[in-house]
């Protein structure tokens, strides 16, 4: 035990508990709570403003969402994390998971969109803040993920034009930032359509975010089939199995099990890309968090603490996400 | 059970059409019963979204002010929140039927995209917030200053011009966005920031801590009309939207206000008035309106005055001065032709 007590560990002990001092200092102690303006302008940076949440996180929050019908976009919200929750349950894993799943997500629109039994019908451009990103991640994710399959399954397979066509579709939209098919798809789009043809941006916008996250875990995928042993599939073959009795049972399981940190990364990072949409106008978390205090000359100074919060939204997905994938690699392990 | 149909939608058609010629904008927005309004997606002052979701502004008053004389009803908009970048593409494709977001008029923009400025409802001008111990009155005595400057926008480009036509030289330091280049100037990394003027008294008042200590330069190195666009090809909307900002104009003028216009619609006998609110004649008809068009915006928002007043004026957050934006009796430029 003794070498731990080392002058370097103590020195950087110091420096931590010192640091840990400021921030607890700065973020609790110091900070203000209330929505109170002039409060946090007296502080003059030496605690946080917590006060801008307090003031605007039905905005930040929900985003457009008509303020009456709010609890609506809370009960979304929920009910996704309780689905994603279910889904993390060894106990709920079975064929029965794609039913509570179906009509979990029908209802999760359904409370959006409402316009149905007595609910007040709320357009998707109206739709925004914590539940808009959430659409965006599982719904991208949900759809991103058989297109990278195919796409990965295509470019690896022996067909010359399927193979040419995924590669090409891979390389293109990897040739491109994100933020370039977000613009084509929200702006150039509605363009070549007849006029009073209207597609829902946020549809335009999801089917963006499907495309591009479907290339780049196709590569992810791809770089999974190529580690599963030739003699695999030539034994399977052997066996007298059709293509995709194959590689549904033989390879892909074993493809997707090796690449899972990899895939769970590219979950990740599509979260947090979702921040993207809001150059196209659909204002998700970060947006909306411009949205409540961009135009408020009493508020934007406060931006910041605005920005920590939401951060911290951001930081528990991911922890979260990340830990779970842990979970899930010791057991496939 | 066909002929009883089209006898329905006879009736119902003869019923509703009030309006002589509405051009289709209005006839969409009619059929819609929502003005679909672009504003900004945060402009203090002008379009911006308050603690409850619910937006305020000039820009905004005035699309409610359209929705109140084309649909009877100022609550009737649908807001369309837009980036710089997406602003005109919206207004072209259709996906809005106005575009109410400070935005610059210029010859490029007014005769070169398929659109049309419909006038203006603030005019800005770039200028200079220095601090006042830099004890520089105007803005040639800045020469070889550093300068911050938003990035993005029609600035840095104002700003290389008046350089180069005054024969000076500024260090410029460039950001993405306001946070950034508030920190860098209030913690004194650049003599002055250049921006709108607006905007630049609206930071003094608000973010500066001590505005007494801080001072926007009379200088305007630039033009910055700004006022709503409209598609080109209706020229009937047009009209409505452009002659929607000349009764504001007019109702201060006559000092018909939101609190008084009940009562002077009953008891004025001044020929002007009673036209304009509808009493003697119908000013509204050539508009494809009613008569009571102007009377509804009036009790929707107010005249120009009070939604300048209301949402930029000295009680305001802002603060801005009436300055050139007043009426011409009050030495400045927003005037009106005659509503009849």
């Amino acid at each position: 035990m003794k070498r731990h007590i080392t002058p370097a560990n103590l020195i950087l002990g110091a420096i931590l508990l010192w640091a840990g001092w400021h921030l607890f200092d700065w973020a609790v102690l110091k900070a203000v709570f209330r929505p109170d303006a002039a409060a946090c302008h007296a502080l003059e940076g030496s605690g946080a403003c917590w006060g801008v949440v307090a003031e605007k996180y039905r905005v930040i929050l929900f985003g457009r969402y008509p303020l009456d019908e709010q609890w609506r976009p809370l009960l979304a919200t929920l009910l996704m994390l309780g689905l994603l929750g279910i889904s993390t349950l060894q106990r709920f894993r079975n064929r029965r998971l794609w039913l509570v799943w179906s009509i979990g997500l029908a209802l999760f629109i359904f409370l959006l969109k409402g316009g149905l039994f007595g609910l007040e019908n709320v357009d998707t451009p109206r739709w925004g803040g914590l539940p808009l990103t959430l659409i965006l991640t599982v719904f991208g994710l949900a759809g991103a993920f058989p297109l990278a399959v195919l796409l990965a399954l295509g470019r690896n397979g022996r067909l010359p034009v399927v193979r040419t066509l995924c590669t090409v579709f891979i390389e293109l939209v990897r040739g491109v930032p994100m933020v370039a098919v977000l613009f084509m798809a929200a702006f150039l789009f509605p363009l070549f359509m007849p006029r009073g043809w209207e597609f829902p941006s946020l549809l335009r916008v999801l089917v963006a975010i499907i495309l591009f996250a479907g290339a780049y875990m196709a590569e992810v995928i791809r770089g999974g089939l190529l580690a599963v042993p030739k003699g695999q599939a030539e034994a399977a073959q052997a066996l007298g199995l059709s293509y995709w009795q194959v590689q549904l049972t033989v390879i892909l399981p074993q493809a997707l099990r090796n690449v899972l940190p990899a895939l769970m990364n590219s979950a990740i990072a599509l979260f947090k890309d979702t921040s993207l949409v809001i150059i196209v106008g659909l204002f998700e978390l970060t947006g909306a968090l411009g949205l409540a205090v961009d135009g408020d000359p009493k508020w934007r100074a406060f931006a910041l603490d605005g920005y920590l919060f939401i951060a911290l939204i951001y930081w528990i997905g991911c922890f979260t996400t990340s830990r779970y994938s842990r979970s899930l690699e010791s057991k496939a392990a | 059970m066909k002929t009883a149909l089209i006898a329905v939608i006879a009736i119902a058609s003869a019923l509703s059409s009030v309006p002589a010629h509405a051009g289709k904008t209005a006839d969409a927005i009619r059929a819609r019963g929502q003005l679909a309004c672009g504003v900004s997606t945060g402009v203090a002052g002008f379009s911006a979204a308050d603690s409850k979701g619910e937006w305020r502004g000039m820009d905004v008053d005035f699309c409610r002010a359209l929705a109140a004389a084309v649909l009877k009803d100022p609550s009737k908009v649908r807001w369309s929140p837009l980036t710089s970048q997406q602003r005109f593409t919206a207004l072209q494709s259709g996906e809005i039927d106005i575009l109410s977001r400070n935005t610059t008029w210029t010859l490029g923009r007014d005769a070169g995209q398929g659109l049309v400025y419909a006038g203006y409802m603030f005019i800005d001008g770039q200028g200079f917030l220095v601090h006042k111990r830099s004890k520089v009155n105007e803005a040639r005595q800045l020469n070889g200053a550093e300068i911050c400057v938003q990035t993005g926008t029609t600035t840095e480009k104002n700003l290389a011009e008046f350089a180069r036509a005054n024969r000076i030289q500024f260090k410029t330091l460039m950001f993405e966005n306001l946070r950034a280049v508030l920190k860098a100037f209030f913690s004194g990394r650049c003599q002055a920031f250049t921006a709108d003027a607006s905007a630049l008294a609206s930071i003094r008042a608000n973010d500066s801590g001590k505005p007494e200590d801080y001072v926007v330069l009379p200088d305007r190195i630039s033009k910055e009309p700004l006022g709503p666009v409209v598609r080109r090809g209706d020229e009937d909307w047009f009209a409505l939207v452009r002659w929607a900002i000349f009764a504001l104009l007019e109702a201060e003028e006559r000092g018909i206000t939101r609190a008084n216009v009940d009562t002077v619609r009953q008891r004025s006998d001044d020929p002007a008035v009673q036209r304009l609110l509808g009493v003697s004649e119908d000013v509204g008809k050539p508009l494809g309106l009613d008569r009571e068009w102007v009377y509804r915006m009036l009790k929707a928002v107010g005249n120009y005055g009070e939604i300048f007043e209301r949402n930029v004026g000295p009680e305001s957050l802002l603060q801005l001065p009436r300055g050139i934006n007043a009426l011409p009796r009050d030495g400045g430029v927003m005037y009106s032709p005659p509503l009849r």
